[in-house]
């Protein structure tokens, strides 16, 4: 089940993917070796954007530009914001724990023999395609008459899905308010008393 | 070894998840654990999405008149996108228990964090005693 090679698809396989897993293999790396937190904040946002075409070459695209947008822009001005408030340097010298890499290669491997029968990328069979996908792919026109299957998805077939992930934001953003504007009125106090 | 080639997208997707859980448990610096956190969760992104890839498919964008195109699974797409959302709202509750932490601590490595803790609890104690 080849099927016909349409809209751009590339004729070397995933070899753009597989350069783009190394690039960001290669940042993480680094940033975990990294002692200046502002530069392991700015590498950061290159990693997300290097996702996001990773994500853009496997089809995602909704992702990939929620990705760079969300995780490349808002999430690297929070981690910028919260450096601006507290510390740019990591005090401590960097130094490899044993157990920590103990444990993270023993859970690896674990992951790593789980994933050996799990079907192949790109293969068209495998039990994630055969579910649901197709109901949405081949009735979304009929059903709720938007080309975008994901945003007929995302509104309509999981709408509440969707209403979730609202009243988390609100939640967390509820959280960070009570967290940080709680502070900002303790100082006014503590300044107010002082005076 | 033709099955590794074929499950390049999960080791990948594992080493780029090890290294984020890696710096989220073993770096004292709490800005430090959620930039490994971030990568985490950006690693997992990639996991779901990359099982969703159908090799000659194109995004889930109907065109009209043509069924001879393939389309990638848009459910690990649309599951992603929440996941996205309620991350960078993770994110930003989490470092602003930073900011806080910092506030209360004046630090925000962990293990000065535990020490500080450690002594307010034996003034309390040696209080309580004498």
């Amino acid at each position: 089940m080849t099927g016909d090679r349409v809209m751009g698809e590339s004729i070397m396989g995933p070899t753009v993917e597989i350069v783009l897993f190394v690039f960001m293999i290669g940042l993480a790396f680094y940033i975990a070796s990294l002692r200046s937190l502002f530069a392991a904040a700015m590498l950061f946002g290159i990693f997300s954007l290097l996702s996001a075409g990773a994500l853009t070459m496997m089809d995602a695209v909704d992702v990939a530009f929620t990705e760079a947008a969300v995780g490349a822009g808002i999430s690297t001005v929070l981690i910028l914001g919260a450096l601006g408030l507290t510390t740019s340097v990591e005090t401590r010298p960097i130094h490899h724990r044993f157990t920590a890499k103990l444990v993270v290669t023993a859970t690896g491997l674990m992951l790593a023999y789980g994933t050996l029968d799990m079907p192949a990328y790109g293969d068209p069979d495998a039990p994630i395609n055969k579910h649901v996908a197709p109901h949405y792919l081949y009735d979304s026109e009929t059903e709720i008459g938007i080309p975008n299957v994901v945003t007929s998805v995302l509104a309509s077939y999981r709408g509440y899905d969707t209403y979730g992930e609202t009243t988390v934001v609100l939640t967390a953003a509820v959280g960070a308010i009570l967290l940080l504007g709680g502070g900002v009125a303790r100082r006014r106090r503590e300044t107010g008393s002082s005076e | 070894m033709m099955q590794l080639v074929a499950h390049w997208n999960y080791f990948a997707v594992i080493i780029l998840m090890m290294v984020g859980l890696y710096i989220a448990i073993s770096r004292g610096n709490l800005v430090k654990k959620v930039m490994g956190m971030n990568i985490f969760q950006t690693s997992v992104i990639l996991l779901y999405v990359s099982m969703g890839k159908v090799s000659g498919g194109t995004a889930p964008i109907l065109i009209e008149g043509r069924d001879d195109i393939i389309y990638s699974n848009p459910v690990p797409h649309v599951l992603m996108l929440t996941a996205i959302v309620v991350g960078v709202a993770s994110t930003a509750l989490g470092l602003a228990l930073v900011v806080r932490i910092r506030e209360s601590y004046g630090t925000v490595e962990e293990d000065e964090i535990v020490a500080l803790d450690r002594a307010e609890d034996e003034r309390e104690f040696s209080g309580e005693a004498g």
